[in-house]
């Protein structure tokens, strides 16, 4: 700080110069799950932050070495409890590839609409807490919250009727799906993504044209080119600094290479552009999921028997790294397999992990409020962050 | 030289050459895009640190390996060239023990400040009690 040098910082006082050393959660409400900040602040401004993470961590890279590869991947969807769905794909994909099991094409693209659907529910819990977080505000502040949790209320139900849970699916096994769509269920999704694609109209017309909004968000948190690259940012906050880096197109798995869509990409950095990001891929993925549904092929679910005769899965000696873009950005599993039936290491790849690293670099020089919306705008999921 | 499964590169390094590598796959092959930095423990061949690396606009995937002996646990740190290794060395030091020399910052990440032992670690039971709750 240039003001340091010509002035004592001290604890205490009343010169303008102290520093005022404050204790931002574990259990603050905007930070969705426990995690704490230690801000040194000069006034109100952030000078410094220390993140505390691990209130969550349950060890999974553990879990995953004394677990099979039949059992672990319903623990994988603990990870990232928000979108659980792909979550477990990492996993399951990572297992796949080095044990070379096919997937048959109804899998691949039932996955996909999984996945896709995944991906709205999450940015609709994302776009509705964050909105709560900003406050009174953004009109009343519970309104956007409440029309959002409405939306993936509609995604929810139709991961109930595919899979019989709302929130942690066990829906992919190694080889395929475990559950194939009930009868008339593409007809509902339809439906559904319908619903919202008209209800993504409204949201933007709420907050964009919404003055507070925009004074809140623009040119708040900038992170730029060259800092996301470093720290290892990925999905939307990578894509709304200027990289146009998606795995869906860096590496295509699961027919991704079938689907046509747009990688969305913003260059200013800020709040803003990470927001426009998430709005346009709410578009996209809803485009993806009619797609799938359209194209969806008939046959076989699970290139291996179904849940009630797992077995034991076999994957020869090797290693490997697969990755699939998950609704936070690039969800990835390392396995090194010994050839029996438990990962000899397996590590994760958390998106949150990477994104939540960023903020010691993009917060000091904000406000103490501005903590809250850079905070909501990288959309940690702290299962994910702590694992 | 060799391929791992998912087709990028990986190298093998020794230890002193982990920092003039991890600079010329910064510099010349532009790797800007840090991904991840974890470690294998091999038991009684030592542990290994992995580092993946990428450029994005090249396509270019880089893993950087490099085994440290049976018993050693001090492996160079790769902060001055990624700020992203920061959190990335810390976790592996919290789970594996490996002390990243020139780390600003290195302390335990995840797990508390008094934990004892490094859980990754294959001696590491996963019933391992913790106090007080032992």
């Amino acid at each position: 700080m240039p003001e340091t040098q010509t002035k004592q910082v001290v604890e205490v006082g009343y010169g303008g110069n102290e520093r005022l050393m404050m204790n931002m959660g574990p259990q603050h409400p905007s930070s969705h799950g426990v995690f704490r900040m230690i801000l040194t602040l000069a006034g109100e401004t952030v000078v410094g932050v220390d993140a505390v993470i691990g209130y969550l961590h349950r060890c999974h890279e553990k879990l995953g070495e004394t677990l099979t590869y039949v059992q672990y991947p319903s623990i994988a969807s603990k990870t990232d409890y928000v979108a659980a769905m792909t979550s477990e794909l990492a996993y399951v994909c990572a297992v796949e590839k080095i044990g070379k099991f096919e997937v048959p094409r109804r899998a691949q693209y039932l996955r996909v609409v999984a996945a896709e659907l995944q991906r709205i529910a999450s940015h609709c819990l994302w776009l509705g807490t964050w909105c709560l977080d900003m406050g009174g505000a953004l009109g009343g502040g519970a309104t956007v919250f409440l029309y959002c949790i409405r939306e993936r209320e509609m995604v929810l139900d139709r991961f109930e009727e595919l899979t019989g849970a709302r929130l942690l699916y066990g829906f992919h096994q190694i080889g395929g799906t475990r559950y194939d769509a009930p009868p008339g269920w593409d007809k509902k999704v339809r439906e559904t993504v319908d619903f919202i694609e008209a209800r993504i109209d409204e949201y933007e017309a709420m907050l964009e044209d919404n003055t507070f909004f925009r004074v809140r968000t623009q040119g708040v948190g900038v992170i730029s080119r060259e800092l996301a690259q470093e720290v290892g940012v990925s999905g939307p906050l990578i894509r709304g600094s200027g990289v146009s880096y998606d795995v869906r197109r860096a590496e295509p798995y699961s027919s991704y290479q079938d689907f046509d869509f747009v990688v969305p990409v913003e260059t200013a950095g800020d709040c803003y552009a990470r927001y426009r990001v998430r709005m346009v891929e709410f578009r996209q993925s809803i485009r993806i999921v009619r797609q799938a549904l359209d194209g969806l092929p008939e046959g076989p679910i699970s290139s291996r028997p179904g849940v009630k005769s797992v077995g034991q899965v076999r994957v020869p000696k090797g290693e490997g790294y697969t990755r699939v873009e998950g609704a936070r950005g690039e969800v990835g599993c390392y396995i090194v397999s010994d050839g029996g039936p438990k990962p000899y290491r397996m590590k994760w790849r958390g998106a949150s992990f990477s994104n939540l690293a960023v903020l010691p670099h993009i917060v000091p020089g904000h406000k103490v409020a501005d903590v809250v919306a850079i905070m909501g705008s990288v959309d940690p999921v702290f299962g994910e962050v702590d694992r | 030289m060799n391929a791992i499964a998912d087709g990028g590169l990986a190298v093998t390094l020794p230890r002193e050459r982990w920092q003039e590598f991890g600079r010329f796959a910064r510099e010349e092959l532009g790797c800007r895009y840090f991904n991840w930095l974890s470690a294998v423990d091999w038991k009684d061949q030592g542990l290994e640190v992995l580092c993946r690396v990428e450029n994005l606009d090249a396509a270019l995937v880089l893993t950087m390996r490099t085994r440290l002996a049976a018993g050693e646990t001090a492996c160079p740190t790769l902060t001055a060239l990624y700020r992203g290794a920061d959190w990335m060395e810390r976790e592996c030091y919290d789970m594996f023990g490996v002390v990243f020399e020139g780390h600003p910052d290195l302390r335990r990440i995840l797990l508390s400040e008094d934990w004892e032992g490094y859980p990754l670690r294959k001696d590491y039971a996963v019933d391992t009690p913790f106090a007080p709750y032992r």
